[in-house]
């Protein structure tokens, strides 16, 4: 298994819930995973139901046998400053920069180099040890760009080494290269079962393959159960109403006649089920167009009750059983 | 910075506290987003539509322009970055960076569709064309670093669309431009561009990397100069000296136009806080997608945008929602009751297993189908329970996910009870073609007051 985990997925899919829930199940058997964030929305922090996290490495939760997940969103001034102080001891010049604008500039306006600023940071934490020459975190989860903008962002070093010839800059966005391009990395997909997530998702690992980044595995989110089968759906449409409506008469459900109760229901009930089917079938080609592009495949249930910290625990239970570590 | 004030909130509750019971409730007091009205009213020029990620912004922006179109205006949909299907059926596939008309609207009421999807790096490539001399402007094109910054690091889309939305409206052809806005990291990033490029371009930094070439040999400037080279002696072992040196030339050389982008910025900025601007806000009834719509209502407030209302995308409904999901659910328990399971001569009424002794018998026991007298047809009357039982699953599913969705709006309603919503059902597929467009635009407009009975006949 890949030590650094970047998940992707078209905007809408859940790609933040499924970096918490891979970060969670990841973090077994006394295993430390860190949960990155890079785009600055404290998502993990309202999925942890916890305060906003700061610019620093905090453990946010612990795994049922012992693993414990902390959580990191970074912030890109401070990652900087940061940056400038690690590679340069450049305090007092980081500060001057600062009051130049040249720090906003090269956060806000150049938000190129925000992303070198924000893969550097989680490279550096991928290769971090201890004293004792133990890796500081064994897994690095990263809640990465969406699929539109994550072979950009994951390769923003190649361009800079491209453009920065030689020195320091150079060195080191090379070094980040290396360990997103080697299998030190897995770029995973969060898609759903709809139409232009999935024709995302195929063109997203076209790209990150043409880029030579490692694609990982594709994660289906929110997955509705299957209620009727087939043939159930063959016989909805057979069956004559009256005996739909006996039989919901018979469940309890008011009078079975003209104007009852389980007469009334039969109608929109029978829409419903035409609606699933469409669904169903969509859901279904979908399904075979993820299975065609040849990647490990796993499928996350929606959770009737909503998002919420125990769902997270149960999909990263389910993430577990389908064999994700 | 405007928090959002909890008293209207406890207002609300008040007046709504004897009809504290059905989903309807948050419904009566929100005011309805009527999109007609607003597209049809000809000082509305620009519509703008914002929000999160995957709500289905571009859709929304695609069936307002035909929907516009069709209502006899002439509109231009300006998109980013749209789904390569809906793009083919609207003719705008092939990049072209200007608008194409869209062929096959209804064009009764003589209006006209034209459409167009951004071509950043295009866009970006003509500014510097038409405002720099051609020397310069090829040293700019060539530069490396320009090159990097035009291809789209991210961000830069935000000041293209922009530039692409200044253009369009200086070209004064259409009547009603309608913005799709880049999936941003942070939703506001379009509001946001114009500002960071002036302060930039304001900025000591711009002077500081231009010092080589400008600063030098002018008197008085001496302890400036000093002061400069060090910081770029300090940018130099950053960056390496060849970077730096190619921005320095791409600054230099963009330097005339600075003062070009930042008029078209300020004057993009002011066009959107006009009174012939509306801004859209589109979510779907899911809780991050409506945390986001909430903060944009409270972004496009601060900065005096116009915001016309809420478009809920995606919401679901029942034309059975008198059935609770609880009923639905116990009603399904007790047809798929393992007693009847045990048929074995195809005698109806034969469900004897243990647990029926002495207790009180089903009520589907014996009339279960009063014409169940072959074996046959005992087969036939278990999967038609079944079938039933499912259907039943599946109706309890929909209010479980209905009553999800009314409970999110609720929350965005408390915080932000002004705000007009219209709601468009949810498809149970994609929209690839303008007939699918057409039919969004027709769920859009059908919350006006003119739809109530319709409406009312749903529910």
């Amino acid at each position: 298994m890949s030590r650094l985990q970047v998940v992707s997925g078209k905007g809408g899919t859940g790609k933040t819930t499924v970096a918490a829930t891979l970060a969670l199940s990841l973090a077994t058997e006394g295993k430390r995973t860190l949960l990155v964030e890079v785009e600055g929305r404290q998502g993990i922090a309202q999925l942890f139901e916890t305060e906003a996290l700061p610019y620093e490495e905090r453990k946010i939760a612990v795994a049922p046998d012992g693993g414990e997940v902390y959580a990191l969103a970074i912030d890109p001034e401070l990652a900087l400053l940061d940056y400038l102080q690690m590679f340069y001891k450049l305090g007092g010049a980081g500060r001057a920069l600062k009051k130049l604008g040249a720090i906003d500039f090269a956060t806000t306006i150049a938000p190129g180099l925000r992303d070198v600023l924000l893969t550097g940071k989680a490279c550096e934490a991928v290769r971090r040890k201890d004293r004792s020459g133990r890796f500081a975190y064994d897994y690095v989860v990263m809640d990465a760009p969406p699929t539109g903008r994550i072979t950009r962002f994951l390769n923003v070093n190649d361009e800079v080494a491209g453009l920065a010839k030689i020195g320091p800059i150079h060195n080191q966005a090379q070094a980040v290269m290396r360990v997103l391009k080697s299998p030190e990395t897995a770029v995973h997909m969060v898609t759903l079962l709809e139409e232009m997530p999935v024709q995302e998702t195929a063109d997203g690992i076209t790209e990150l393959r043409s880029a030579g980044l490692p694609v990982g595995r594709i994660i289906v989110n929110m997955v509705r159960p299957t209620i009727l089968d087939e043939p159930e759906l063959d016989l909805a449409h057979a069956v004559p109403r009256t005996a739909l409506a006996k039989t919901l008469s018979n469940a309890g459900l008011g009078g079975a006649r003209r104007g009852g109760l389980a007469e009334r229901l039969v109608d929109p009930l029978l829409q419903q089920a035409d609606e699933y089917a469409e669904r169903f079938a969509l859901e279904r080609e979908q399904r075979a167009v993820l299975t065609d592009l040849g990647l490990p495949l796993h499928e996350l249930p929606l959770l009737a009750e909503g998002m919420d910290l125990a769902g997270l625990y149960e999909l990263a239970t389910e993430l577990r059983q389908q064999g994700i570590s | 910075m405007s928090s959002p004030d909890p008293a209207p909130t406890h207002d609300d509750k008040a007046s709504t506290d004897h009809t504290d019971t059905g989903s309807s409730r948050a419904l009566k007091h929100v005011p309805v987003l009527e999109v007609d009205p607003l597209l049809d009213d000809p000082s509305t020029r620009i519509v703008v539509c914002c929000g999160s990620g995957g709500v289905g912004k571009t859709t929304t922006a695609a069936a307002l322009g035909l929907r516009a179109a069709e209502r006899g205006r002439k509109v231009v949909v300006l998109t980013i970055d749209p789904a390569r299907r809906l793009a083919q059926s609207m003719g705008i596939d092939a990049l072209g960076n200007s608008p194409r008309r869209v062929k096959g609207i209804e064009d009764a009421a003589g209006g006209e569709l034209h459409a167009m999807m951004l071509d950043m790096k295009r866009t970006f490539d003509e500014i510097v064309e038409a405002h720099a001399d051609p020397d310069r402007a090829a040293a700019i094109l060539g530069n490396p670093f320009y090159q990097s910054l035009s291809a789209g690091f991210a961000g830069t889309q935000e000041y293209m669309a922009m530039e692409k939305l200044g253009q369009l409206r200086a070209r004064d052809e259409w009547d009603l431009i309608v913005v799709d806005t880049p999936p941003s990291r942070s939703a506001l990033d379009f509001l946001d561009a114009p500002k960071r490029l002036g302060s930039f371009l304001d900025g000591k930094l711009i002077r500081v990397l231009m010092a080589p070439a400008k600063v030098g040999g002018r008197a008085g400037m001496k302890f400036l100069n000093v002061g400069m080279s060090m910081m770029t002696g300090v940018l130099g072992k950053l960056l390496g000296g060849q970077l730096l040196k190619d921005v320095q030339t791409f600054v230099a050389a963009m330097d005339t136009m600075f003062g070009g982008f930042r008029t078209r910025a300020d004057a993009t900025y002011k066009l959107l806080q006009a009174p012939g601007t509306a801004f859209l806000v589109v979510a779907a009834p899911e809780r991050d997608a409506l945390r986001e719509a909430a903060y944009f209502v409270e972004r496009l407030a601060a900065e005096d945008m116009p915001l016309a209302g809420l478009v809920l995308n995606r919401v679901h409904g029942s034309s059975a929602a008198q059935l609770s999901a609880e009923r639905a659910l116990a009603a399904a328990e007790n047809l798929e009751d393992p007693r009847i399971v045990d048929q074995q001569d195809g005698k109806a009424g034969l469900r004897n297993s243990p647990d029926t002794y002495g207790s009180s018998e089903p009520p589907s026991s014996d009339a279960s189908v009063p014409d169940a007298g072959s074996p046959a047809s005992t087969d036939q009357d278990r999967s038609i329970e079944q079938l039933t039982a499912g259907l039943l699953r599946l109706h309890a599913e929909r209010m479980q996910l209905l009553s999800r969705e009314q409970r999110t709006r609720d929350r965005f309603t408390a915080r932000h009870p002004e705000v007009a919503v219209a709601e468009v059902a949810a498809l149970p597929g994609d929209v690839h073609d303008l007939a699918g467009l057409r039919d969004i635009g027709d769920r859009l407009a059908a919350n006006g007051p003119e739809y109530a009975e319709e409406r009312e006949a749903r529910a």
